[in-house]
């Protein structure tokens, strides 16, 4: 019996060791200059070079017409992942109530005209999808590059989900006592969902954050760049260059996954509890 | 829908406004545009189209390309689905069995799920480079001279890895939270029928699990065929070449790349198919997994 714990202990250990060393690695190298990092390899210590690549990657503009640094595309990010998350949640919220609370005609039609989103992801309309946006003149716009991510309808179907769970004495109960529909939603739907909201909105905000091909195609101004998105501009300048920069490459990486990653660790029960219920 | 509902003219339609307009402009516009065009011939300097009716699908499917290309989505998408659903149930049950540090085990295991699927390709490429990868020193210590970028099946190895290294972490949560949905009363009782605890696994607690394991199946298929579009890019540093690439990674190179407007749209409408008979599988999985519990 204590062999076998032991066992469990080790596969467990080899598993964390996996998934934690190649970003640990990636750390560590960032605290590297370039040069040692071409001779000798990713480094496996602590080097003295911390402070100077982060400082140099958030502050200093990089790119080719020099006009984006770190903290422009970590604002970008920002806008990004919160837009994303919030426009969201707002619009799938309203839609989900009118679904669940209303009758009126062509319900299931509306319906099911949201939720065919689901068939089919971005990836697969990537082109059609880009001229649309370029027609309407949403190139190198927060609009452009966060409302036509909002059209999937995974937030819909997760509120719909929960709102049928909602008892229908609470609907019933407001009626007596002359809520109106918009009153409902306010005071006792909106108040009810709120670990619900907390949870997609973690889920969202991670989704959000950490989209690459729409960005990418939809803004070609830098300043509109996003720290995901800047990975593309770090790869195109490393080609030809005599010794890639990789030490400022590490810093960015680590720096476009420091944020999500601390959402999620810090509010991992509801996180979890989100993921796992709205994928049911 | 509830029993009890509002009735109203146009409130509810004012609620669904929102949704509804953007779904029409940036979702059934260019879903009815890709197959529009999946069925002409544009000039590529943009004068006009002709319709070639299904010349796009024929060109692009018999070509010895995608042949190739369909042939590594396939293999690509079996080994990523089949690794990280193994190693996550692996390491899902031991985290169910430890008594210590159950929870930090759990942390270490899942936080990998916020890190974008670029930033994995990234790491991936330093981890893998041929000057100052480490992966690559310690299998050249076996005779392994990997050179990702240049070998095909060397990048389409490191491409695997990195998929499964990011997909880990949310089979692992399905799977933990369906262990724990297993009944204490049931896995006593065939503690007790059953002494050999890898006979119990199979017999008793992974029938259990198979709902979510079919569930998670599609989810990873999905995944593998869109969702890895970061990490290809990524190691491919964006120069595909001679490289593997998987089918949505050629819609795009065709579309953006290439100018071959009907040629990414037929593709597009091949994938578009091909999604929605899985998703049709999976709403019949989730009805039946509602039936189980």
């Amino acid at each position: 019996m204590k062999r076998l714990q032991i066992m469990d202990h080790v596969i467990l250990l080899a598993g964390v060791f996996f998934m934690v060393a190649p970003v640990f690695l990636a750390f560590l190298t960032s605290t590297h200059d370039a040069v040692t990092i071409y001779r000798s390899g990713m480094q496996f210590t602590l080097g003295d070079n911390f402070l100077e690549n982060y400082h140099t990657v958030l502050t200093q503009a990089g790119g080719f017409t020099k006009q984006v640094n770190g903290l422009v595309m970590l604002k970008n990010s920002l806008i990004l992942g919160f837009g994303f998350a919030i426009g969201k949640i707002v619009i799938s919220m309203l839609a989900a109530y009118a679904i669940v609370y209303f009758r009126f005609p062509f319900a299931s039609f509306c319906f099911w005209i949201i939720f065919s989103t689901l068939l089919l992801p971005l990836e697969v309309r990537i082109l059609p999808s880009y001229e649309i946006v370029q027609s309407l003149g949403l190139v190198n716009t927060y609009t452009g590059m966060i409302v036509p991510l909002i059209a999937s309808a995974t937030g819909t179907f997760f509120f719909r989900q929960f709102f049928m769970s909602v008892p229908e004495e609470l609907l019933e109960a407001a009626r007596i006592d002359g809520a109106g529909a918009w009153k409902f939603f306010i005071d006792i739907l909106v108040p009810l969902s709120k670990t619900m909201i907390a949870a997609i909105f973690i889920i969202m905000f991670v989704y959000g954050w950490n989209q690459y091909l729409w960005p990418t195609l939809i803004t070609t101004d830098e300043t509109f760049f996003t720290l995901v998105r800047g990975i593309k501009q770090i790869l195109k300048v490393w080609i030809g260059a005599q010794i890639p920069d990789y030490d400022q490459a590490m810093a960015l990486a680590i720096l476009a996954m420091l944020p999500p990653v601390i959402v999620v660790v810090i509010f991992q029960s509801w996180f979890i509890k989100g993921l796992v219920e709205s994928d049911k | 829908m509830k029993k009890v509902q509002f009735r109203n003219a146009w409130f509810p339609y004012l609620l669904l406004l929102p949704q509804l307009s953007i779904v029409a402009i940036f979702f059934l516009w260019p879903a009815a545009e890709a197959v529009r065009s999946s069925f002409y011939l544009e000039d590529p300097f943009g004068f006009g189209a002709t319709f070639v009716g299904f010349d796009n699908f024929v060109d692009t499917i018999t070509s010895t390309d995608y042949g190739r290309i369909a042939r590594f989505t396939g293999i690509f998408t079996f080994c990523v689905t089949f690794l990280s659903l193994g190693i996550a149930l692996l390491l899902a049950v031991k985290a169910d069995k430890v008594i210590h540090g159950a929870s930090t085990y759990k942390t270490l295991l899942m936080w990998v799920y916020a890190v974008a699927p670029p930033v994995a390709g990234l790491i991936a490429i330093l981890l893998f480079d041929q000057h100052v990868g480490p992966i690559v020193k310690l299998v050249a210590l076996f005779g392994w001279k990997m050179q990702i970028g240049v070998n095909y099946f060397d990048t389409g190895f490191a491409m695997v890895i990195a998929a499964v290294w990011k997909q880990i972490p949310v089979n692992f949560i399905f799977f933990l939270s369906g262990l724990q949905g297993i009944s204490k009363s049931v896995q006593e009782a065939a503690s007790i029928d059953c002494r050999s605890g890898f006979r119990r696994f199979w017999t008793v607690t992974f029938p259990l699990l198979a709902p979510t394991g079919f569930f998670l199946l599609i989810i990873n298929i999905t995944y593998a065929f869109f969702d890895t579009f970061g990490i290809i890019d990524v190691i491919l540093k964006t120069e595909p070449g001679n490289n593997p690439v998987t089918l949505v990674y050629k819609v795009y190179l065709d579309g953006f790349r290439g100018n071959d407007l009907g040629g990414s749209s037929a593709q597009s409408v091949v994938l578009m198919i091909l999604v929605f008979i899985l998703t049709v599988i999976q709403f019949r999985l989730i009805e039946r997994r509602i039936h189980y519990t």
